[in-house]
């Protein structure tokens, strides 16, 4: 049977206030933006010791999602698995909206982001984020003739290229994020190359579990038909995925306790950092790795679809814990200027740094995520994204062609 | 007047206009490395760096810190989100208990970690070695202050009230940091207001390039020390004493 994909009538209030809500949401990012360019980086948490907060969270969790959301696209148009084709526009898509909502809110929280613009005409060749510029342009770039080339017959020749163009070049993007930190030389939490494969296989856990999430939603409340083999399918990857995330995560938390010098960072993290010590064992690892894991593979639950959405919902919450811990809780840890020395300064020196988000910043990072989901609710509806049914009749033959 | 004492004057006089004119290539290298005139360009003939020698400095003292706050108008407020340049870091050795006290700034690296992150280049460094921020392209991203491996940088995190000096513009979103007192430096002073200012003399300030400075010379004979020196960041602040 052939399967069609069509745009959703979006019509119904539940449409409707979701999008006025998303919309909503977004309004109050842009306020927050506002203040924050207005009165300065004063009014929120961060200072010069945590330069990085929670904004960077949302901003990179969402551009470490994006590449990864563009997976189940590159399963159809790289790996050839066809039962994914359907699937495939959707995924591009998010991409394209979890990359804008991104680098909305890290744009706008640069202390002067009147002047982001100047990236683009001074850049340094030796800057990670001048790359990174060129990255997410190239992306954004590739994703869309990606979607174009589904979406219109006629570009249908430029498939392939635009298909393997999009999953070389999200490799390289998400290289490209983890590489940020992982060129930060003086840091105890960065300053290792495992960063950048670390981040492809988080990108892959968290986009699929997004992917997963708004399959569901729009499926659920768009009364469209979606078949259990899709979801099961889907589960299985975020098995998977949860699986090799755990095993970065294990193999960088040994390195470090291998090696003398980073042993009181590794205290700090994994046994007396407080928050921080909660989020990665609570966080991470049992919210985003072990329940989720467990809900998906025991026989009771792994064909529960509820089970299966709780599942990504806590991968969401897991990945948003990773990335605290990350980026926040390797900045608290105080750099070591003088190994052997108790150091201290009217500069914060040798000491834990602290750090509360002000409601700006949470109000600016759900805007980021507003943005994102606002573009997908639009795009649903203006361009033929969804298929009309992924029943197991209609999509799991197809499979089988 | 005999043939030998024209001969005698006339042999001195020579003598004399020789040497003299041996020595002037060399009082002007001496004056080309101290200092240039304002119109011309910086160039990487000098170094500028600071010595500081930790015996002489006081625990508690900070001097330097206020001199360097005054001289660039800063507010000298030390809480988390206010600009620090400058600061007195007190150590104590984890086993023996020994002590030191030392002001910490920006190094003034040759392969400056902030500078290479930068995005717009805004973090650069001159030919002379000193590592600045262009207010007029930093877009306030603090990669730099990620990547600064001394904390010497900082964010203006609110308005500045019109507190700034002409000669040291600041500005709202932007980062900054020790600037070595490049005005001072551009004006020929060839002093900073932290050396200046204390009272034990701990801060020396010179070319490092000029083997003939006071600073290299001292570099030349005794042992001294760069802030993670493992970095391999070359810093143009040195330390004795630690």
């Amino acid at each position: 049977m052939q399967i069609i994909n069509r745009e959703i009538e979006g019509n119904s209030a539940g449409y409707w206030a979701l999008l006025g809500g998303l919309g909503a949401l977004t309004l109050i990012g842009l306020f927050a933006a506002y203040n924050m360019e207005h009165h300065g980086h004063i009014i929120t948490g961060m200072n010069n010791q945590i330069v990085w907060g929670l904004p960077h969270v949302f901003a990179v969790f969402l551009v470490v999602a994006a590449s990864g959301a563009l997976n189940v696209a590159s399963v159809a148009g790289v790996f050839g698995k066809k039962i994914y084709k359907p699937l495939a526009p959707l995924s591009a898509l998010l991409a394209i909206a979890l990359l804008v909502g991104g680098l909305s809110v890290l744009m706008l929280d640069l202390g002067r982001a009147d002047r982001a613009i100047i990236t683009a005409w001074e850049v340094n060749p030796t800057s990670v984020f001048s790359w990174n510029v060129v990255l997410y342009s190239g992306f954004f770039g590739f994703a869309a003739a990606y979607l174009w080339t589904m979406l219109d017959k006629t570009a249908k020749p430029f498939y392939g290229f635009a298909a393997y163009g999009a999953f070389i070049w999200r490799l390289i993007l998400t290289t490209g994020t983890g590489l940020i930190f992982s060129f930060l030389v003086a840091r105890q939490a960065y300053g290792t190359a495992l960063l950048a494969p670390k981040f492809i296989v988080f990108s892959l856990l968290y986009g699929t579990a997004i992917y997963v999430l708004v399959l569901l939603a729009a499926y659920g409340w768009g009364r469209r038909a979606l078949g259990d083999e899709v979801v099961r399918r889907l589960k299985n990857m975020l098995v998977i995925f949860i699986a090799a995330s755990f095993y970065m995560t294990l193999v960088y938390h040994l390195t470090n306790i291998y090696f003398a010098r980073q042993w009181d960072f590794e205290r700090f993290i994994l046994q007396t950092g407080g928050i921080y010590t909660t989020l990665f064992w609570l966080g991470q690892v049992v919210i985003g790795y072990a329940i989720p894991f467990i809900l998906m593979v025991a026989p009771n639950t792994r064909s529960n679809r509820s089970a299966i959405a709780a599942s990504a919902v806590m991968i969401v919450l897991g990945a948003l814990a990773q990335m605290y811990v990350t980026i926040v809780g390797g900045q608290a840890f105080p750099l070591q200027l003088f190994p052997g020395y108790i150091e201290k300064s009217s500069f914060f020196d040798g000491e834990i740094h602290a750090y509360t988000p002000s409601y700006w910043e949470w109000m600016l990072g759900i805007g980021g995520v507003a943005i994102a989901l606002a573009m997908v609710v639009f795009a649903v509806k203006i361009l033929r994204i969804l298929p009309e049914s992924l029943a197991d009749e209609v999509a799991d033959p197809h499979a089988k062609k | 007047m005999n043939n030998f004492e024209q001969y005698r004057r006339r042999f001195l006089g020579g003598a004399l206009a020789t040497a003299g004119a041996a020595m002037v290539p060399g009082l002007m290298l001496v004056e080309m490395a101290h200092s240039r005139a304002p119109e011309e360009p910086v160039s990487s003939r000098n170094r500028w760096g600071l010595l500081i020698d930790t015996t002489k400095c006081a625990t508690g003292c900070t001097e330097c810190v206020t001199a360097c706050n005054t001289e660039n108008g800063l507010s000298g407020k030390t809480g988390p989100q206010d600009s620090q340049w400058i600061r007195k870091v007190e150590l104590t050795h984890k086993k023996t208990g020994a002590q030191h006290s030392l002001p910490v700034m920006c190094q003034h690296c040759e392969e400056p970690p902030c500078v290479d992150v930068c995005p717009t280049g805004a973090s650069f460094k001159r030919d002379d070695g000193i590592v600045l921020v262009d207010r007029h392209i930093c877009i306030g991203c603090r990669y730099c202050m990620m990547a600064c491996p001394y904390k010497a940088r900082s964010l203006v995190h609110e308005d500045l009230n019109d507190t700034q000096l002409a000669h040291m513009p600041r500005g709202k979103g932007c980062v900054e940091s020790c600037t070595l007192c490049v005005h001072k430096i551009d004006a020929g002073e060839n002093t900073t207001a932290c050396a200046e200012a204390c009272p034990e003399q701990a801060i020396l300030f010179g070319d490092l390039n000029d083997a003939g400075s006071e600073i290299a010379r001292r570099l030349a004979t005794y042992a001294s020390k760069e802030i993670r020196a493992d970095l391999g960041l070359n810093t143009g602040v040195r330390y004795t004493g630690i």
